[in-house]
């Protein structure tokens, strides 16, 4: 698999993974290998199983069949595919931070309860230690004053850039988002995205579903093209947005352009 | 005049040393607030185990959920406590003789509990599935995606989202299960309703004795439900009110 750091370790490792929802099949195997720095965007039309590629990684969707492996350890499936170790399957959990699309804090605790939940509850972290990590990463977002807020009494862009600084509080290894600007207004776009291009300069591991191809283009490593279920095109940014190959692709450029 | 004689002879009957009957109505509201505490207590247990039942359990549990709360839900309450009281009390005895054991006379006190509980228990378990279903599943995702653990989650995600929901319907169940109390009377058990009958058919002062249990009854309601209002501005803290944005 082409990306651009080959020389470091594996972080994420997808194999011929398969996803169906009843007789409806979604996914109909793809691949994927992204090294510790790597920023790989998956790109694709509405349906064509981005979301539920990346839902697989962490198991929040049960893939039918394939192999999830992350920093080298796969992850343990019964042969229906569903986890078959419930503690390993936490564990690689808290190693990758999901970003949703529509936020997800939880309502009924502040932004800073919001970042110290699982690292002191889950983690067993010391609380002092899970405080100190938050408040410098709700500083690092631009939420230093936020930190006793109520997420519904957030902007989108503040919620979302909460949100990162939540999933970057438990330490993972790697980053997964999930369209984290489609729910936005399009004035708060921009805030979140510089969030996510920090990280990415940072040398963060990270994969990423969006819709914005002129960023996907910037902070890539990787693109992969989905269709139907399949991978149809995949490479550096350069080149798979510079000199797409298959008319699909050249389609779907057009029809997002 | 008149009047004042008649309010004295009132505060007479109420006072609280004898000949007055204030401490026996006071002795029966405070068993009827402890078995309406107990039959909400066991009503909440049950409702929780029994929405998590209807939501997540096999076919078997599901079927056996769906007959309790339709039954429980479907008969009048006194025709239930009738049946249940004595079923409980006999079939308890039973068992106690099958294993050559003497008779027991069951508390009213215990009995009562865990026949309300009962019912209480049905209406509970689907206030409670409704509240769960009422929690957005990003919520829910959001920790699971963050390995929690499963019941760590039902305990610091799903239960306090859900409260803001429940709360209005387990209030009304609360207010339910305190006058509710008053049906034990037809089985013997001293709580404030039998009592205030005893006092009232014993000194012929009807209206006063209803009036002082109905006032009772009152102050119990009013006082609950400050205090779950309280309670539920607590669990909606977060939320944004309708209106406000
Ligand atoms: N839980 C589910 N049950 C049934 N079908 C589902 C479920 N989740 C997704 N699907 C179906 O799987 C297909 C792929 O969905 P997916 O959400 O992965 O698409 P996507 O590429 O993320 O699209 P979008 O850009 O609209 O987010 C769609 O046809 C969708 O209807
Ligand atoms: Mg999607």
């Amino acid at each position: 698999m082409a990306n651009g750091n080959q020389q470091s370790p594996e972080a994420i490792r997808v194999a011929d993974l398969h996803k169906s929802f009843g007789t409806h099949h979604v996914l109909k195997g793809v691949s994927l290998t992204a090294h510790e720095g790597d920023v790989v965007a998956i790109i694709g039309g509405s349906g064509s199983g981005k979301s539920t590629m990346l839902r697989c990684i962490n198991f929040l969707e049960t893939p039918s069949s394939g192999l999830i492996s992350i920093a080298g350890e796969a992850v343990a499936m019964h042969p229906d595919g569903s986890p078959s170790d419930r503690k390993q399957l936490e564990r690689i959990r808290q190693s990758l931070g999901m970003v949703f699309q529509s936020f997800n804090l939880w309502t009924h605790r502040t932004v800073l309860e919001n970042l110290i939940e699982v690292p002191v509850h889950v983690m067993k972290c010391p609380r002092d230690v899970a405080i100190d990590r938050a408040r410098k990463l709700l500083a690092r977002v631009g939420l230093a004053e936020k930190e006793d807020a109520y997420p519904a009494f957030m902007s989108g862009g503040q919620q979302q850039r909460a949100a990162i600084a939540r999933a970057l509080c438990m330490e993972p290894k790697a980053m997964l988002f999930d369209e984290p600007t489609s729910a936005l207004d399009p004035e708060l776009v921009g805030e979140v995205l510089q969030v996510i291009k920090g990280l990415a300069d940072e040398g963060r591991t990270m994969i990423l579903v969006t819709h914005e191809m002129k960023f996907a283009r910037e902070v890539a490593s990787h693109v992969i093209y989905l269709h139907n279920g399949l991978i149809e095109e995949q490479g550096p940014p350069d080149q798979l947005f510079g000199a797409p190959q298959s008319d699909r692709l050249k389609q779907f450029l057009k029809s997002v352009a | 005049m008149i009047a004042g004689a008649v309010l004295a002879s009132t505060l007479d009957l109420l006072a609280l040393s004898p000949p007055g009957w204030g401490a026996t109505l006071l002795t029966g509201l405070a068993k009827s607030v402890m078995i309406a505490l107990g039959a909400f207590g066991l009503g909440l247990l049950i409702g929780t185990l029994g929405a998590y039942g209807k939501l997540y359990g096999g076919p078997l549990a599901r079927d056996l959920l769906a007959i309790y709360t339709t039954i429980v839900r479907a008969v009048p309450e006194l025709i239930l406590i009738l049946i249940l009281y004595f079923a409980f009390t006999s079939s308890i005895n039973n068992l106690l003789l099958s294993w050559g054991f003497e008779r027991i006379q069951i508390s009213g006190f215990a009995a009562g509990i865990v026949v309300l509980g009962v019912v209480q228990g049905a209406y509970a378990t689907e206030v409670l599935r409704g509240a769960i279903l009422s929690v957005p599943s990003g919520q829910i995702e959001a920790a699971r995606a963050m390995g929690m653990p499963p019941l760590m989650l039902a305990w610091r995600v799903t239960l306090p989202q859900m409260l803001a929901a429940a709360i209005p319907g387990l209030a009304n169940l609360w207010l339910i299960a305190t006058k509710d109390t008053a049906l034990l009377a037809v089985v013997g058990f001293a709580e404030l309703t039998l009592v205030t009958r005893q006092a009232a058919s014993t000194t012929k002062a009807f209206f006063t004795f209803f009036m002082a249990a109905g006032a009772l009854y009152l102050i119990i309601s009013i006082l609950s439900t400050l205090l779950f209002a309280r309670l539920e501005a607590w669990a909606r803290r977060g939320q944004v009110r309708p209106g406000t944005s």
